[in-house]
């Protein structure tokens, strides 16, 4: 048999795990992971071993070994020589969690943390993640060798995090670039990966968001990348097999009375994907976990978001309400208040507010929208004009 | 996030250290343009660079005129023109330290080895929509 690629990116992580939760130093675990996975490449170009974790894990530990050595001998440092697993024989879940952990320590920037993650835990290559991101692949070699060692620094000892390993998972399926990779696929795959290791009810509800999300992932925006709005989503493109498989997960999680972050915003999702039209949306279930939201942290974008769902509960003048306790300059801003204007039939204003949150997106799809819906309202208004 | 910065020939507020180059003492353009370089480097060595060109002062302005007409053209450009000297893209994890790279560029050296705290524009690239919109 042959070299399967797949194999060897799904076999790497676990196999750096294993030499990690053996004590060794993660930045030469790293490398020589990476040696071991060149050897295979080209020993197993004919036939691949019977069994290739071992292999690998054979391989990689002996090339560590060696680098040790020689790094000893070049330092004078002995004491470096002598790896032993301290304390008791972890398992190889551990192994796997602790690395999680490791890549995304909270000594890392989170651009630091996203790359590291997607390398080491990923099995990604730097090619592969510089062209996600877009940038040079020598910025990107650099920007993870700074964090291997950043992480290596941090040793062993240091407990994991598991709230920074989310939000770093949750960063990757977020900014969801175009590219080879299918980032969004892989955030969830690591994402199901982690809730499996710890079966906390917060990895689960991250999960569930992400599959509720992911499921609306063909309705939200058209062939040429333009934003449609929820309301004129096709909710027969809804993915119903990951809604299904979403709303279950996220069951499971409420179940253990344990309420978090990512919980309450699957739970909105869960709401979402659960009305068949847009008008059978429970505008007041979504409001209340809005509320909820707000005691796990009072930003102005889950307040804005709230003004939105308020708007659709008891009108728009209620929502405009909302809107007046936020900073106007809160991002979004003026894209909400000028969809709650529009609703109360202020077109002047609303045509005004959607040109001015066109100047102040940040994303060109948003952008893109924005200048629309001002031209679409401004159109309106000169055809009124023109009718009386 | 990513983010351009952008320096001027001319256009720019004025700097505190306003002496033009062809003014420097001799080996004064040579430190100005070693210190760009060696600041794409570390920008590099922190993971944090992403390209960087000086462009050519001159130029013309260029439009078309209609299927099948020569292209319209207008140059060279007239002195009362904002110039772009040239511009660097930087992907970093916030705003406060992609205003910490401008001033670092900012603080290139210029007449008396002095910096010349130079005025630069720094404009975020767009993003992506976020996955997670509503």
């Amino acid at each position: 048999m042959a070299v399967d690629p797949e194999t060897i990116r799904e076999l790497s992580p676990k196999v750096l795990a294993i030499l990690v939760g053996r004590g060794a130093d993660f930045s030469a675990a790293e490398d020589a992971v990476q040696e071991a996975v060149i050897r295979a490449l080209s020993s197993w170009e004919s036939e691949a071993p019977s069994n290739p974790k071992a292999w690998l894990i054979t391989v990689a530990w002996r090339v560590f070994v060696d680098m040790a050595r020689a790094d000893v001998a070049r330092r004078d440092r002995e004491e470096r020589f002598t790896i032993e697993p301290t304390g008791g024989r972890s398992s190889e879940r551990d192994d796997t969690l602790q690395l999680y952990f490791l890549c995304a320590h909270p000594d890392l920037t989170p651009s630091s943390a996203v790359a590291l993650t997607l390398r080491a835990v990923g099995g990604l290559t730097t090619s592969q993640i510089a062209s996600a991101y877009m940038v040079p692949e020598s910025t990107m070699a650099q920007r993870i060798s700074r964090a291997k060692r950043t992480v290596s620094l941090v040793g062993l000892r240091q407990p994991g995090d598991l709230s920074t390993v989310m939000r770093t998972l949750y960063l990757v399926f977020n900014e969801g670039h175009s590219g080879e990779i299918d980032l969004v696929a892989e955030a969830i795959r690591l994402t199901r990966e982690l809730h499996t290791l710890t079966d906390d009810p917060e990895a689960g509800g991250l999960l569930a968001l992400m599959l509720l999300h992911h499921a609306r992932r063909n309705s939200r925006t058209t062939a040429d990348g333009a934003i449609v709005p929820l309301a004129e989503q096709d909710r027969g493109s809804w993915d119903t097999e990951l809604i299904a498989e979403g709303v279950r997960v996220l069951q499971d999680a409420l179940a253990r009375d344990q309420l978090g972050e990512y919980q309450v915003q699957a739970a909105i999702a869960a709401l979402h994907a659960d009305a068949r039209t847009f008008a059978e949306t429970d505008w007041t279930q979504i409001v209340e976990w809005y509320d909820e939201l707000l005691r796990f942290g009072d930003t102005p974008i889950v307040r804005l978001n709230r003004a939105v769902a308020v708007g659709e509960t008891h009108g728009p003048l209620q929502g405009l309400a909302c809107l007046a306790e936020i900073d106007p300059g809160v991002p979004r801003y003026e894209a909400v208040a000028a969809h709650l204007h529009e609703k109360m039939g202020e077109v002047e204003t609303a045509a005004r507010l959607y040109a001015s949150a066109a100047r102040t997106a940040t994303s060109l799809a948003e952008r893109d929208h924005m200048t629309r819906q001002a031209a679409r309202l401004n159109a309106a208004l000169r055809d009124m004009e023109r009718s009386t | 996030m990513k983010y351009l910065l952008l320096k001027h020939y001319r256009g720019a507020p004025t700097p505190p250290n306003d002496v033009p180059a062809d003014q420097w003492a001799p080996g004064e353009w040579d430190a100005h343009c070693r210190y760009m370089d060696d600041l794409a480097a570390k920008l590099q060595r922190s993971g944090e660079f992403v390209a960087s060109h000086a462009l050519s002062a001159e130029g013309m302005w260029v439009r078309s005129d209609g299927s099948g007409r020569p292209p319209l053209t207008d140059g060279p450009f007239a002195e009362t023109k904002d110039l772009i000297a040239g511009f660097m893209l930087i992907d970093v994890d916030s705003h406060e330290r992609a205003v910490e790279v401008a001033c670092e560029l900012s603080s290139a050296p210029g007449a008396g080895g002095e910096p010349i705290h130079e005025w630069l524009e720094l404009r975020p690239v767009m993003g992506e929509a976020p996955n997670c919109p509503d």
